[in-house]
């Protein structure tokens, strides 16, 4: 294992060492100590590696992530595991704004809390939150599962497109043409399947619901200008 | 005996002419906002209103074709480990795969090539045939993040967050249903056929401290590499300069209202953003303020035709412009040879804005293969290369005109304006005065 401490090495030279991974020799465990909330820690990595950060970041930790398991011991900021492509990136603690906007893969396991716009603009990435998830998120979620074992707050899933968003607990309100749908056997297993690799073995997928896109905002129509 | 009342001749209304009321009945008729392509058509205070003063006998002018006059540009110097180096002070500008056809896209890679300068990926992601084609490609980082991967950031040349356009600051995009085919809605990860409005806003930032960390975030996954541009809307130019080069980008792309779009609300082009002309010397001003000018390099667009609207340009401040309705143009859009086929889709040669509809016979700005197969973009990129020379060749002629060795030489000084407007927007004298409105120490304003 190769560890890098944040009091003695700058972001730039962990980034630097991390993206000389893969291909061939890798060092495939890392350890990055007193991060400080530092931003843009591990991001871009292209390497089937482990990274264990033990501390809180700041912004878009694990950004464009592709292969790499990214475990933060503690909170993350805004944006984190964003536009992921694959791999997987998991915070222990809470996280901000935005956690895996634009996520196009992977898998993203928030075992606190997350924030608003959570999954905002998602494009294939999974995402599983333990606790509870602020306003506005999967706002014009393209595609990709999200799943809340808490509530959700207000406007969920507004502008949604292909997204399939499972919420365990309450539902503030849903945004412009979000819709509860049924749970089919097909989004049952996915449930069952999202769940089992977030490591959650206490809840079960019946507990939960499941929303979608009503698609009524997918051409336009003067008559739906409210929703506009 | 009959009485005749005598008529007056009919006279339309100034205000409600043909264009007022058409519009109106076609709102009435079909309940949904005008959408088009191309840029504000209404006149506005433009390049046309200044003209250069050209040598005198205090100042000598340079020999044509014989003394140099030097056209080559460096973007990025500022924090980028490789700047971009650019033969000619004009880019193609942002145009997405999916406004316009693969064919289009791969004849502006060949055209900017030839000329030596770069294209722009746009609001759809990054093409093997553009890459394949643009020696120097500058990718595009939108709010709708359609396409976005790390590996194609690291085959960019150069980084471009888009925060506005100027044809309509403060909007996101449109792709109407008949344009997402399916190569486009995989590309997109969007369902095929259906409207699609791409968010006018960043998913994961919003002001600019957090661009300055978004910034950032780019230079680590792209280890500081890529010069890094910030393209905003003429709207704040001061403020928005500013800021950009606060948050650490180490190119302005300015865009004013002129600046065409594949698609948007007709509202929002005609009546949202300031003029290009408009714009310059306020973020020219913020550059200087801070010490960047030169430093950070200013690139300007919107309504830029000819050798003489990019020389115009420079003179106010600019390290270069950029084109998008000029190169469609050089490529064959709305060429007077297809007005039949124009006339058939209720419009003619020159007028022809209904990109979002996809059924361009100039094969430009559609997805439709057998519309698409029309344009030969080897022949195409011939002649934007050819009008991209020209146009350079016109600065050229201006600069030595004026008596400049590079064309980042030319200044504000050796300009004035026709109208009042323009001398109090470019900062320029009237032509035959030394004053401009809001000149600082003069009277009477
Ligand atoms: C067909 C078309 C598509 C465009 N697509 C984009 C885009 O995807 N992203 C972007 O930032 N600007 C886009 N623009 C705006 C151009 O990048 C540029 O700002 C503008 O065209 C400059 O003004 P001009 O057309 O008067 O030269 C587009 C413009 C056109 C004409």
């Amino acid at each position: 294992m190769r560890t890098i401490d944040l009091t003695k090495s700058n972001i730039r030279e962990l980034n630097e060492e991390l993206h000389r991974q893969g291909g061939g020799a890798n060092e495939d465990s890392w350890e990055v100590l007193n991060p400080r909330g530092a931003h843009a820690v591990a991001v871009g990595v292209d390497a089937p590696i482990s990274i264990s950060v033990k501390g809180s970041v700041g912004y878009y930790c694990g950004g464009m992530n592709k292969q790499a398991q990214v475990t933060v011991h503690g909170s993350a900021g805004p944006g984190v595991a964003e536009n992921m492509m694959s791999g997987k990136v998991v915070i222990k603690g809470d996280a901000s704004q935005y956690a895996g906007a634009t996520g196009r893969g992977g898998l993203l396991v928030i075992e606190g809390n997350a924030s608003s716009r959570c999954g905002i603009s998602m494009k294939g990435i999974d995402i599983v939150v333990k606790g509870n998830i602020g306003h506005m998120s999967a706002f014009m979620a393209q595609s990709g599962h999200l799943v809340v074992c808490g509530d959700a707050g207000d406007a969920l899933g507004d502008s949604l497109y292909e997204a399939k968003l499972f919420v365990r607990g309450s539902v503030k309100s849903l945004g412009a043409d979000c819709v509860e749908k049924d749970m089919r056997p097909e989004h049952h297993a996915a449930l069952t399947k999202l769940l089992k690799d977030a490591g959650i073995t206490d809840i079960k997928p019946d507990e939960f619901k499941r929303y979608g896109s009503a698609r009524k905002l997918y051409n336009f129509n003067i008559d739906n200008a409210d929703a506009y | 005996m009959t009485y005749h009342n005598p008529q007056t001749v009919p006279r339309q209304s100034a205000t409600f002419d043909d264009y007022a009321l058409s519009e109106i009945r076609r709102a009435a008729a079909t309940g949904i906002y005008d959408i088009r392509g191309g840029g504000s058509k209404r006149r506005v205070p433009h390049f046309d209103d200044l003209l250069f003063l050209g040598a005198s006998i205090s100042r000598y002018p340079l020999e044509g074709y014989r003394e140099k006059c030097t056209t080559s540009v460096t973007l990025g110097t500022r924090f980028a480990k490789k700047p971009i180096e650019l033969k000619i002070p004009i880019t193609i500008a942002g145009m997405s795969f999916g406004a316009l056809s693969a064919n289009a896209k791969e004849a502006l890679g060949r055209g900017a090539s030839i000329a030596g300068t770069s294209t722009t990926t746009g609001d759809g992601g990054m093409t093997p045939e553009e890459r394949g084609q643009s020696k120097t490609l500058v990718y595009q980082y939108l709010p709708s993040r359609y396409g976005m991967n790390p590996d194609d950031l690291r085959k960019a040349d150069a980084i471009e967050v888009v925060v506005g356009q100027g044809a309509k600051p403060g909007g996101g995009g449109m792709l109407l249903g008949q344009k997402i085919s399916d190569r486009v809605a995989e590309m997109r990860n969007l369902p095929k056929g259906i409207d699609q409005r791409s968010a006018c806003r960043h998913p994961d930032w919003t002001g600019p401290d957090d661009l300055e960390i978004k910034i950032l975030e780019l230079r680590e996954i792209t280890e500081w590499e890529k010069p890094i541009y910030v393209k905003v809307g003429g709207t704040r130019p001061y403020y928005d300069t500013a800021l950009a080069i606060k948050a650490g980008a180490d190119v302005v792309v300015l865009d004013g209202m002129q600046g065409g779009t594949a698609a948007t609300q007709e509202v929002f082009i005609e009546n949202v953003g300031l003029p290009t002309l408009a714009c310059i010397r306020p973020a020219v001003q913020a550059l200087q303020d801070l010490g960047m000018h030169r430093k950070v390099q200013l690139i300007v667009s919107g309504g830029i035709r000819t050798g003489a609207d990019a020389a115009k340009a420079l003179a106010l401040g600019a390290d270069a412009v950029s084109i998008g309705i000029a190169a469609l143009a050089a490529l064959g859009d709305n060429d007077p040879a297809l007005d039949d086929e124009y006339r058939k889709l209720g419009t003619r040669a020159g007028c022809y804005d209904d990109w979002h509809e996809g059924r361009d016979p100039a094969g430009i700005t559609t997805q439709d293969p057998a519309l698409s197969q029309r344009l030969d973009p080897v022949r195409a990129g011939r002649r934007l290369a050819n009008y991209l020379k020209v146009m350079t060749l016109e600065i050229q002629t201006v600069a030595r005109a004026a008596g400049h060795n590079h064309i980042h030489n030319l200044e504000p000084e050796d300009l004035c304006a026709l109208t009042l407007e323009a001398a109090a927007m470019a900062r320029v004298p009237l032509a035959g005065t030394d004053w401009y409105p809001g000149k600082p120490g003069a009277s009477g304003f």
